[in-house]
Order: structure tokens, then sequence, then C-alpha cells
């Protein structure tokens, strides 16, 4: 949404299926938690209980899962499931966004090194992640995630009904016949 | 018979866009027996083309070539390379637009004269009032089937508008109803009443709401005397010796470069392309461009003083369901400088979907402040503001470095507020606030502009040559047979949504277009 029109969000691959045949117990040995998300080795990342993961060929999964990380806190809805996340950055695993990421990410780790983290998908706190996304607010890579996700997340048809937001209606006859002014509070 | 004119016809006139301004100009031409080449950018799309999603139909039919901005406003910083929101598409804007269609009120027609003279601002009174406009806005709501004009009735309130009619009673404020919209509360023109779909400004797919795209383009075809060239795009308006325009250069659907000859040109292209054009024109003998020797075409752009409120409540209202725009509140309309600045504004309900929700609340906003807000989002009902700017002689077009896909420069768009707009913009937001708290809101948004829907100005109407770009005719100072026909002939801007305006000027220039051709005076 920064310039000229808005993109709309990235084509996004079909998640990988979650890891059939993989027991959870074996998907956590293998892997190391980064903050929610859970890196599983050989360009996958995961939810800890193996409810989505995304695979990654051009970018590492670490700075995927600190991409999921940056869109929840940057755009925090409690309601909406990792997944959403998932798909509104999926995109950056690209050549395209290779550089932009590498740097991006690096920077982001710096900051929150410089506030005394280890990492910043390591972080507790919201409050705490969001002091260091301020720390790199004014750069391109922040900007550059920001604005794709306007569109990226919010026009993922399958968040608008947790929103209460029911989209197209000329196929079901508009609503002359289905609450247009239904309120009963007033 | 749909018409179909020879390039080296130069009996013809040609109309540049067929929005608002250009598609009644080419209807009510071609009903005369005027042969009439309307020359459109974009492609054409029909309600069963249209989509109920907000950005795929921003991709189908918003005007996305380049444009670049300038200024302190706002929107140079969130939407720098999309100044206005605008459609390039047979219709013109009018397939986006939401239907609201007021007159100005009689003392907007001289607003140099009523409001004197206010520092900063190039205000001027225009060369025509109410009493010659009043047969002319008839005409105009006769062909849009204007609700609560004539004998049609309102539009039902839908629940956005309850919240806010609500609201406004109990602050005591007294002109409250669901609009004068160009929205069919019961079959007229043959076409059907609205359905409350909740997608006027995405075209309306049961052609309730009235767009040139789908009245008066096809009548005007109809009647054999009117060709519609779709996606091209005019270059350059071309003149003779002795000074009279007499075609212009455009690019057709393949790119190619064609020239259409034309006994008169009329350009229609929306405020932001017409002055480009006619910069783009600039010859040896015209060296500032076409119908500029008084300097002032691109000058004193207008969008009118806008912004919305949005507010949050403990339940539910769901304010998508039923038309966008159809609600008013006009207390604040009147020119009372006592408020602490001159001119009016409305009030208008508005609804976003979630996606345009969240691209406009707050751009650039993140963290929770923002998505709390949105989480909240069927909770929420909204109002706009639209409400008289200042012109001024630095806000305006001017041709960029940038270029377009014809390699032609595109338009830069400056803009700063004007103290006025700044203080109108601020009692508008406190009015909005307290009109929702009323009601119980529990969280208010004053939210700021959006890329520009109205745009006025910049080839500006008046009496002495020395002091704009046309005539009360719309008729340019410089050129006979070189008309402007679109929003960009304004004056001055007015508290109202300025459609009405466009398409009743249209009408009338259409009536002095045919005499004088009929006198042989052009
Ligand atoms: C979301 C939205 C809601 C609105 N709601 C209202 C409302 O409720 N009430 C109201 O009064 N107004 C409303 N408006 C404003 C209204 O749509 C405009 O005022 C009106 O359409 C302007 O008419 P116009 O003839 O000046 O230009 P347009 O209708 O924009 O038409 C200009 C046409 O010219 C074409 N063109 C431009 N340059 C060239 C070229 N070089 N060659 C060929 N073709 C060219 C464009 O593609 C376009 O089709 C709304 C606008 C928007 C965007
Ligand atoms: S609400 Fe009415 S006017 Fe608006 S798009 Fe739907 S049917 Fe058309």
């Amino acid at each position: 949404m920064k310039h000229s029109h808005p993109a709309k969000h990235p084509p996004v691959r079909e998640l990988s299926p979650t890891l059939a045949g993989i027991s959870r117990r074996e998907l956590l040995k293998r892997a190391f938690a980064t903050g929610a998300m859970t890196v599983i080795g050989a360009g996958f990342i995961a939810a800890p209980d193996a409810a989505w993961a995304a695979e990654v060929s051009v970018i590492t999964p670490e700075q995927m899962a600190a991409l999921v990380q940056m869109a929840r806190d940057i755009y925090p809805h409690d309601r909406l499931a990792d997944k959403f996340y998932v798909v509104a950055v999926k995109g950056y695993d690209s050549e395209d966004n290779k550089a932009l990421v590498a740097e991006g990410v690096a920077a982001l780790e710096e900051a929150a090194k410089a506030q005394g983290h280890e990492s910043y998908a390591a972080i507790g706190w919201e409050e705490d992640r969001v002091k260091v996304l301020q720390a790199i607010e004014g750069t391109t890579f922040f900007q550059t995630v920001r604005a794709g996700l306007v569109t990226g997340l919010y026009n993922q048809k399958e968040i608008w009904p947790l929103f209460g937001y029911e989209g197209e209606s000329f196929s079901k006859g508009g609503y002359i016949n289905r609450g247009f002014d239904d309120i009963d509070w007033l | 018979m749909v018409a179909k004119f020879d390039l080296n016809d130069d009996s013809v006139v040609v109309i540049i866009g067929t929005g608002a301004g250009g598609g009644v100009l080419a209807n009510e031409l071609a009903q005369k027996g005027v042969k009439v080449v309307a020359l459109e950018a974009g492609g054409r799309y029909m309600p069963e083309d249209f989509i109920n999603d907000e950005w795929d139909s921003f991709s189908q039919l918003a005007w996305t070539d380049a444009r670049t901005t300038t200024g302190s406003w706002r929107v140079h910083k969130d939407f720098a390379g999309l100044p206005a929101w605008i459609v390039k598409a047979v219709g013109g804007t009018t397939t986006h637009w939401a239907g609201a269609s007021l007159r100005f009120q009689d003392h907007e027609w001289k607003a140099l004269t009523n409001y004197g003279k206010v520092e900063g601002a190039n205000l001027l009174d225009w060369p025509i009032d109410s009493a010659e406009m009043a047969p002319w806005y008839e005409k105009a709501e006769t062909k849009l089937g204007v609700t609560r004009t004539g004998d049609r009735a309102g539009l039902p309130g839908n629940n956005n508008f309850k919240v806010f009619e609500k609201g406004a009673k109990a602050l005591g404020l007294k002109e409250v109803h669901t609009g004068r919209m160009a929205i069919n509360s019961s079959e007229y023109d043959d076409r059907m009443a609205c359905q409350q779909t909740g997608f006027c400004f995405q075209g309306c797919k049961w052609g309730a709401k009235w767009s040139s795209a789908y009245t008066d383009i096809p009548r005007g075809e109809a009647t054999g005397n009117l060709e519609v060239r779709d996606r091209s795009h005019v270059a350059r308006i071309l003149h003779n010796d002795a000074g009279k325009v007499t075609g212009v250069e455009y690019f057709d659907k393949v790119g190619n470069l064609q020239m259409q000859k034309a006994r008169i040109v009329c350009v229609a292209g929306n405020s932001f392309e017409s002055p480009r054009l006619l910069l783009n024109s600039a010859s040896s003998m015209f060296p500032q461009g076409l119908a500029n020797s008084s300097g002032m075409v691109g000058k004193n752009y207008m969008r009118h003083t806008t912004g919305s409120v949005y507010a949050v409540f403990d339940k539910p209202v769901r304010m998508w369901r039923g038309t966008t725009m159809a609600g008013i509140m006009r207390d604040e309309a009147r020119h009372d400088p006592a408020r602490g600045f001159v001119g009016g504004y409305e009030l208008e309900t508005l609804s976003l979907g979630l996606p345009f929700m969240a691209a406009f609340l707050n751009p650039g906003a993140w963290g929770r402040g923002f998505t709390t807000a949105l989480d909240s989002y069927e909770n929420m009902a909204g109002m706009w503001i639209v409400g008289e700017d200042m012109p001024q002689l630095g806000n305006g077009v001017t041709l960029s470095e940038t270029k377009d896909q014809h390699g032609l420069p595109v338009a830069n768009v400056n803009f700063d507020d004007h103290p006025n707009d700044v203080a109108m913009r601020n009692h508008a937001y406190a009015l909005g606030e307290e009109m929702y708290k009323a009601v119980g809101a529990t969280r208010t948004f004053p939210t700021p502009p959006y890329p520009s829907t109205h745009n006025l100005g910049t080839n500006r109407m008046s009496e002495k040559a020395e002091d704009g770009v046309v005539n009360k005719h719309g008729q340019s100072h410089d050129i006979a047979n070189l008309f402007v026909s679109d929003g960009s002939q304004f004056t001055t801007g007015a508290a109202e949504n300025p459609t009405l305006t466009i398409v009743a000027l249209a009408i009338r220039q259409a009536e002095h277009i045919a005499s004088e051709m009929a006198a042989q005076n052009i």
C-alpha cells in the first residue's frame, strides 16, 4: 500500500500438509524452538502442535519464523491462528526478497541483542518484542513487511468471518431481506 | 445502430472521458443529433462484470496509471502514488460513486462575495448562480432519479444510518435523513430498486445506482450519433494556425497512435487528467499549454475538506449491510463564520469493508491500538465529512518528471491544507465523535482523509478571462471550440458532493454547444 496501487497479497503456494507420519514428540525432538514457532530443520517451520507447517526454499526457516512472529506483532489479533500470518508472509520466500529478508532479519536480531535479548522471536512478552520492532520501524524492511500485510493479511477471505465481516452479498440477494436494518439495541 | 465515424471526419465533437461530465454530455449531444466520438482511456464494464470485493474491484476499475504527489497532505506520505481514488473505465468514476446528489446552496455560488477575502485562498464568484442553475438541476435530478426530489421517495435507513440518526437527534440536530441519492428507492427509468447489497463503491450489480456506464452511454449509442472508443488514451489536443483546435492524438487499444479530427473538443478526464492534457498539448503558439493564457490551468485544486469518524459500540452494528452512503446531517452546511471557519460541511454515513478499513482507518499505524479497533469491526459505525475547502494557487497539477506507459509526463499533485480546512475538519471531527458518544460509543476514531474522491477546480470557470480557464458555459476563454466538461470547471467547491452539479453543467453545456453549432458560431 505504500506506493501506487496496492498489490494483492502475493500468490501463496499451498502450505505443506502437516507433517503426517511424524509424531509430535519426534517433531519437537528434531526441532529447536523459536518463540511460538518451531524450526524443524530441512527447510521447514511448524507450529509446536504441528497444526501447520510451512516449507521454505530460498530464505531460512529461522528467517521465516522471525517474519511470522513479526507479522503477528505488527497486527496482533489473538483470534487469528498463526497459519493466516504464515500465508501473509509466505511471499517473502523468493529470490526477489532474499536480500531484503536477510538484511532485515539481521537488523531485527541486532536490535533485539542491543535491548538485552537473546533473539527477537525468543522474547516472551509482546510489549518487549514491540520495543525491538520500534527500533527498526524506519527501515525499508519493516515498512515493506507492514505495508504488505495490509492486503496480505486482511484480504484473506478466510479471516473475514472472524471479524464478523460477511463479504460478497450479491449472490444472496443483498441484505434487503437479510437484516440491513436489523439493529435492535438503539 | 452504433455509429462508426471516420478518423478524418472533422464534423464530429470529440469528448475525452466518459464519466459524470463526459458521459452525460455525449448522450445529451447525441440526443440532439450531434455526432460524437467519445474517447475513453479505460475499458468497458457492465453490472454483470462488477465485483463485490473491495480490492478485486479496485484492480478492475481504479485509475492506477502513474501519478506523483508533493505537499504536506497526509495522502502524500501514505499513498504517494495514489493521490486520487478514481476510475479508468467507460462511465468513469460514476461506477464507483456512492450516489449522494445535492444542489449547491445559494450563497456558495458567490464565495468571494459572501465569505470575503480569506488570506491565502484564491476565492472567486462563479459566473452563474442558483437561479440560473435551478432548471438544469431539475433535469439532472430527473436523469439520475435522485431520491427526495420530484416525487421520488427516500431510501430506507440501514443499521449504520440508524446509529447516525439517533446520535444526531440526541444532540438536537435537525436536518437528518437518508439523503438525496441517485439510487432507486423503487423501480425507476428501467432500473430496479436498491437491494441493500452494500457494495455501492464497487459498482452496483443491480443497476439501482445511476452510472453513465449503463444509462447515458448506451442510450447515446442507440441514437446512432455516438461512437465510444474504449481503451483510447488521448495524448494531445491539436490546433491550427488560427488557434482553433482541430482534433486529438490518442493511443488506441493496441497502443498505436491515432489522430481523430474534430470540429469541437470537450475535455472531461477529471481534475488531474484534464489539466494534464491541456499542459501536455503545449505548442509554439501556446507554450504554456492550451487555454492557459490566465496561467490557471492546473491551479486551485480542491478535494473537499474530508475525513471520517468511526466509532465502536458495545453491540453489533454491521454497518456494511445496505447502502454505503444513504444518510446525511446538514445542520452544519450553512455559512457561519462564528464557528471559526468560512463555508460549511455535511456529515454522511459511510461504511468500508474489512479490507479497506484495514488500509484506511489509520494508514501506517500498527500494533494493538490499531488491531483492537479492527477486532471490533462488527460493532463499528462510520461517517464521512464533506465540506468546502479553499482554492489555493499553490495547490494543483503540474507535469511531473515521471512518464506513463505512453511516455507522457504524468500529473504531479501538490496539496497543502488551508487553515480554514483544518479548522473545519476539527469542528466536524468533534461533532461526529459527540454524535456517536451520545449513542454510547466506547471508542471513536477521527480518521484522516483518503486519497481524493472529489477532485475539482483545476480549470476554473470565471467571468473574466484573466481569472480562469473557461467561461460560464465551460468554453475556454482562449479557444472557442475547446470546452471543459468535468469537475475541473468548478470555481469553488461548495459543501456538497459534486456530481449532481457536474451533471447539471454537462446538460447545460450540451444545450449551448448544440445551439452554437446550429448558429455556425463554432
Ligand atoms: C468511492 C467514491 C465515492 C464517491 N461518491 C460520490 C457521491 O456520493 N456523490 C458525488 O457527488 N460524488 C461522489 N464521488 C465523486 C464522483 O465520482 C466524481 O465527482 C465524478 O465522477 C467526477 O466526474 P468527472 O466527469 O469529472 O470525472 P470521472 O467520472 O472520473 O471521468 C473521467 C474519465 O476520463 C477518463 N480519462 C482521463 N484521462 C483521459 C485521457 N487522456 N484519454 C481518455 N480518457 C481519459 C478516465 O478514465 C475516466 O473514465 C465519489 C467518488 C468515489 C471515488
Ligand atoms: S446498496 Fe443498493 S445501490 Fe448500493 S450497490 Fe447495493 S443495490 Fe446498488
